[in-house]
This record gives C-alpha cells, structure tokens and sequence, in this order.
C-alpha cells in the first residue's frame, strides 16, 4: 500500500513510519505545520510545531530514505481545533484537542489529502491497534501498553475512517518503542515525550485563554450556602472537579476542601462544593460517533470519561445523536465537553461529547 | 559537477599545503590558487586582483552588501540607503533586512514589472527620491526563480551617472549567460561554485580596483585584506576549472538547453490545463531569459502537491521556497510581479542543466497530466 507517514518529530512517529516500511509498503513521511506564525515557531519549546520538531523528523525520514514533506494545515488547525478550544471553554466546557485534531486534522483533512493524492492510508505513532474482523470490517482495540493507551483519542473515528489508518505500535510497550528506535540509530530515541496542549507552548492555558478572551471578573458561588465565597477572573478558565487554583481560603468554615461542581458561563459563575457533589453516575453524551453499527438497545459497555482515567462499568443506549450513559459506580470530576468512550472488552464501540452529568438514585 | 573539476579538485585534495605558509608546499598551494585566480578572472572578464574568494554566494552577498555599505558610511555618513530589487535571492534580502534592523540603512525596493524585469528607469526613479542618500544599488543578474535576465548594465551606467556603486548577485548567469565583469561595469559581483559546475562551499566576490569594501570576518586577511580565512585550494582549483570549461562550452550549451526548454514549455502549455510561463520568455531567446528555465503556473493546484507526484514519477522540480520548518510559501518573486497569492501557489520551477536530457523533458511531459489531475482533486484541502 502507499502510505503517509504522520511524523510529529517524536520517537514514536518515527518508529511507526520505520515499521510501515519494513511491512513493505511504499511510504512518504508527512509532517504537520499547525503552528500560525514563524514566530511561534521559534518560540514554541515542546509540542508539533516546533523547527526542531519538523528537523527531527526529516533526519529520521531521511535516514529511512523516504521522500518526506511538509503540509501546512495551520489555518484549519486554528479554525477546526484552536478556535473550537476557545469557544467550547468560552461556553464552560472542558474541550480536548487531541481528539478534535483527531477528527478533524490528522484523520480527515490530512487523510483526505493523503487519498486524492493517490495513497491509500495513514500511519500514525498513536498507541491502539487495528483488528481486522474476518468480514474485513475493523475494530479499534486499546494498545497493548496500558498506560500510554491513546484510543481514548481515537474514539471519534469511524469505520470508514478506520479503514484507512495504521496504528503499527499498538502492540508494543512505550520502552520497547524506545529501545527499538535506539537499535534503529534514531537519536529522537531519547527525545522526552510531549505533553498537555501543542499549541500552548509554556502549557498554562489560562494564561492562553485569557490573552484571547480578556479578563471578566465574576463570582466564585458555594453550592451548598449560594454564598458568594471568592472571586475569579473569568468562568471560562475552570474545569468541573478542580481544586487548585480557586483562591479559596484553605479552610473553609466546614472545614472541606471545595471543588467546582459547575461552571455556568451564561452568568460567568463558578459554583464550588464539597467532593461529594462531585460524583455522579448519569452522562448524556452529544455528537455520537460510532466505530461500526450504532449498538441497539441497551448494551452493557465500559465507560472512560477522561483521557488518562480508568474505565467504569456501565450499560448505555444510543438516542439518535445522543447516547445515555448509566454508571454502576459514582466518578469524579466529570467536565461537559470532555469526551465518553465506551468500550466492549479492549474494543472501542463508540464516542460522544459530554453535553450533561448527574447523580441518579 | 563537471568530471574535470572533480579530478582537479580530487588531485589537489592529495597535495598537502596551507596557501598562506612560506614553505615549499605552501608555495606550491600559493601558485595554484593564484593561477586559478587568473583562469577564472579571464573567463569572466576580469582582473586577478579583482577575484576576492569567499565560501560560497550568500558570503560573498554578505560581503558585498554590508562591506560595501560600512565602507560608504564611513565616508559620508548620509549615504545610508539602499536600492535593492524585490526579487532578489534571501542572500540579499535578508542582509538587507540585517542593515536595516540593526545599522540604520534604509532600503527602497525596487518593484519588476510584470516579466520581472527591474528596469534601469525604475532604478533611475528609486535613485532620484534623493541621490546622495544611496549608498549601494544592488540587483541580480538573472534571477533564480522566474528565469528573467536583468539589464544590469544599463543599471550599472545609471547608477553610476550619480556616483553609486552597483552590485549584482550573478549566481545563477556565470556560465549560463555572457558575463563579461569589466564590461558589465558592475563595481561587485558575486558568483559561486556549484551553478557553473564546481564544487560546493566555494565562490568569489568580484570587486572593482576602485570600489572599498570594508571586511566582515577577520583574521588573516587572506584575500586583499577583505576576507580572512585559510583558503580551500582545492576546491579554488575545482571552481576554476569549472568555470573555464562551461564559459567555454556555453554558446553550445545555452542553444541545447534553449531548445530543451522551449520544448517543454510549449508542450506543456498545449496540455490544455491552463498553464502558462512566467518571466520574460520568447522561443529561441537564450539572452533574456535564463537558457535552463522554465518556470510555469499551474491554475488549480499546490505547488507541493506536484512536487511530490513529479517527485514520485521520477522527476525532480521546485516549487517557490519553504520557511524554516519546511511550510511551502508563495515566492516573493512571483508575488513582486503582481501574480495573486492563489496563483502563485500552483508555480513550478523546472531546471534543465548539462545532464539534462531530451528523455528529461519526455519524461516530464508524460507525468504532468496525471500529476495536474490528482492535484487538483487534493487543492483547498489545507485550508
């Protein structure tokens, strides 16, 4: 097959686009310039957008003697992930980018380029893994390695979309990638992994919000008393099930530690309660997307709220382009915007925003 | 890079002798670079002396720009300003840009008309917004992307009614065009190794009798007190050898490569997708246009999109240029003369040299249309 090769500049792009070409398919490595301006360019230390980050990966493309080019897809990035960031925190939810630039970028605008130009699929370093059913269809399986397991990411993509792409370390642990790259002579083996949000380069992302938002001063409300208890510089900058950084006096009269419970952009309020108020066990997901057929009826799933959290027994039932999500246990810290997961076994059944949570008795 | 420049290079590599030593063997290196000096002078119309060998063309830019505009300071300080072409190669804009940041030049851009010819009247135009602020009028002989040949001496003879000096990055005429320094009467010119068919990491700055350039590395002062550094004897003798031969053959060559080209671009305007030749370009001519130059506009497409299916089928071609990080960018050449941003991102730069083949010209005409179709499904898809 003719394959492009995503190639961020990191260790486990690299691996991923050696991998392709040892299983012999003709491949072309393909780095992504999402970053706006030269400057940030510069300026950006870590993240993808980085020239460093863009030299690393043609060293590695051109040490496998594969062509390698570079796409610019800045402006859809700003206008399908940056400008979607700041309008969903903008409106009191929690966005995740990665699964937006994974819907939008990396597996449509990038494939779809990919496709018109003649290849046949994309490879990416992403740790999840393809399995091929015997009717030919393919399921997205969590990777091998448990704790850099990134289908959660992945979960927005459809069959279709599936059906084009290449996850070659999903079955491989993080150090085994590192050690493997290091037998290949990659000298990004040792290149340290990038984390929180590309395209805030020192990774404060209040900062970030706020440079494009302004401040807007309002309340920070205790759920329980409906006492104003503290101020905040703009609604948009928190997250359901923060603790940190609410400028609270350290103990309250209760003597409990207080959490945002809610974050209502309308009246620009922070609402903050005790870490009981914060577990529920009812979501209502928007904006389903299915890896197959949509499940019928209620079917007994596991659910992941959050990219790094753990999985939850759960039943869950699809509603045109809802789904319903019913917990067995209670979880913390569930913020409208994030995405659910649901999963069958290893096995991704399908993704939704979260639009509501609650506790049901 | 021409086979007699390489086993002149080659035998000089196995020749121990630093050219500044007064030993035997650095005598001997001493001779062979001023004899390549005199070989390479008179084969492009100069003067010995006037050779000042550099590591390549964007040093010699270096030199030339902000040597010759300390040296004009120092004599008279209102002379600050540069006149500078827009579609000069980054070797000039960016040192331009430099003395403009951090040395208090000012700089007037000269505009192409819409051949990407910089007229000696637009010159004339530039120079007369005041006459004794200018303190160097720099245009490039032919220019690297667009193909279209400058009338530097006609420039030359303006500049100099008003007592300026005038350079020219002519990288991409020596051995390709009649360069002649002295009758030119350019005061600076710069050529490099690698486009005449010399080795890499090699090139000089032409420097008329007259003109003073004030030093910009320092050290030994190797060449005439201008640039210092340990002198690279053989690829001096590569680059002369180099030299010689391709002004030499050049009148044969630039009829082959007028041929090649004019061939391939009227085919490929025959395909019938729109595409059209940017530059000054007429059939047969060798003198107004470079002779190995064809750069064309393809309606509906990435530039970077063809690049690769060209690349992919075999053929190797360019595009505009790419920042830092390799984002493909509409060329300031193309946008200087007056062709829309969209436009300007479906250009294509072929480059035919000395190995380049009627099979070449074959080969890309076969791969054009399936590349222009498939383009044009995978445009608008970045944005």
């Amino acid at each position: 097959m003719r394959v492009v090769a995503a190639m961020s500049g990191g260790v486990d792009s690299a691996v991923a686009a050696a991998r392709m070409l040892d299983a012999g398919h003709e491949v072309v490595g393909v780095h992504l310039a999402l970053s706006q301006s030269a400057a940030t360019l510069r300026e950006s230390a870590r993240g993808c957008c980085t020239i460093e980050d863009a030299g690393d990966a043609r060293r590695v493309a051109d040490m496998l003697g594969i062509p390698f080019y570079v796409w610019d897809m800045a402006a859809r990035f700003k206008r399908d992930v940056m400008d979607d960031f700041v309008a969903e925190y903008s409106a009191g939810r929690t966005p995740n980018p990665c699964l937006r630039c994974n819907e939008k970028i990396k597996f449509a605008a990038l494939l779809d380029k990919a496709v018109a130009l003649g290849f046949d699929a994309v490879a990416t370093g992403h740790y999840a893994q393809v399995v091929e059913r015997p009717d030919g269809g393919r399921e997205l399986h969590r990777a091998v390695d448990q704790a850099k397991d990134q289908s959660y990411v992945l979960g927005v993509l459809t069959a279709e979309q599936l059906s084009r792409s290449f996850f070659p370390l999903g079955d491989t642990t993080k150090p085994e990638i590192r050690s493997e790259a290091r037998d290949r002579g990659f000298y990004v083996a040792s290149k340290p992994d990038s984390h929180d949000i590309c395209f805030i380069a020192d990774g404060d992302t209040r900062k970030w919000l706020t440079s494009r938002l302004g401040e807007q001063p309002g309340d920070i409300v205790d759920a329980a008393s409906g006492e104003v208890v503290g101020s905040h510089a703009g609604a948009y900058a928190y997250t359901v099930g923060q603790r940190r950084g609410l400028g609270l006096p350290r103990h309250t009269q209760d003597g409990q530690p207080r959490y945002v419970v809610n974050v209502d952009a309308r009246s620009n309020t922070v609402v903050v309660g005790t870490s009981d108020l914060l577990g529920v066990n009812a979501i209502t997901g928007d904006h389903a997307r299915w890896c197959g057929p949509a499940p019928q009826g209620v079917v007994a799933v596991g659910a992941q709220v959050r990219a790094h959290g753990e999985e939850v027994p759960a039943t869950a039932w699809a509603d045109g382009g809802q789904v319903h999500v019913r917990l067995e246990s209670r979880v913390r810290g569930v913020a409208p915007g994030q995405s659910v997961v649901l999963y069958e076994g290893t096995r991704v059944v399908g993704s939704a925003t979260i639009g509501a949570a609650a506790l049901e008795r | 890079m021409l086979p007699s420049a390489i086993s002149a290079m080659a035998e000089q590599m196995a020749v121990t002798g630093n050219a500044s030593s007064l030993h035997t063997s650095g005598r001997a290196a001493r001779r062979v670079v001023e004899e390549s000096r005199e070989r390479l002078a008179r084969a492009i119309g100069a003067r010995p002396s006037e050779v000042v060998f550099t590591s390549g063309g964007t040093e010699a830019d270096n030199l030339a720009l902000k040597g010759a505009f300390a040296a004009r300071r120092e004599e008279d300080h209102a002379r600050h300003r540069l006149v500078v072409s827009a579609i000069e190669h980054h070797a000039v804009l960016d040192c331009v840009d430099h003395l403009v940041a951090h040395e208090g030049a000012k700089v007037t851009w000269v505009e192409p008309d819409v051949r990407g010819v910089v007229t000696a009247a637009a010159v004339r135009a530039a120079i007369e917004e005041d006459p004794d602020s200018v303190a160097l009028v720099s245009v490039m002989w032919a220019n690297n992307e667009v193909g279209t040949v400058q009338p530097v001496r006609e420039i030359a003879r303006t500049a100099h009614e008003f007592g300026i000096p005038v350079h020219s990055d002519a990288v991409q005429a020596l051995g390709h065009l009649p360069v002649d320094f002295t009758e030119s009467d350019l005061d600076l010119m710069t050529i490099t190794g690698h486009k005449a068919g010399g080795p890499l990491g090699v090139g000089a700055l032409l420097v008329k009798r007259s003109m003073q350039v004030a030093p910009q590395t320092h050290g030994g002062g190797q060449e005439r007190q201008i640039r210092s550094g340990t002198l690279d004897v053989p690829a001096i003798r590569g680059f002369a050898v180099a030299v010689e031969e391709a002004v030499a053959s050049r009148d044969d060559e630039a009829a082959r490569l007028v041929a090649l080209r004019d061939r391939l671009i009227v085919s490929a305007m025959d395909l019938g997708y729109g595409i059209t030749v940017t530059g000054h370009w007429e059939a047969g001519d060798g003198i107004r246009r470079l002779p190995g130059n064809a750069h064309l506009l393809v309606p509906g497409c990435e530039g970077d999109s063809l690049l690769y299916l060209l690349d992919a089928a075999g053929v190797e071609c360019s595009t505009g240029s790419a920042c830092q990080a390799g984002v493909p960018q509409p060329s300031h050449v193309v946008l200087a003369m007056g062709i829309s941003e969209q436009d300007a991102r479906g250009a294509l730069r072929l480059t035919l040299g000395h190995t380049s083949t009627e099979a070449d010209v074959d080969a890309f005409l076969s791969a054009l249309p399936a590349a222009v179709e498939r383009a044009r499904r995978a445009s608008g898809m970045d944005g």
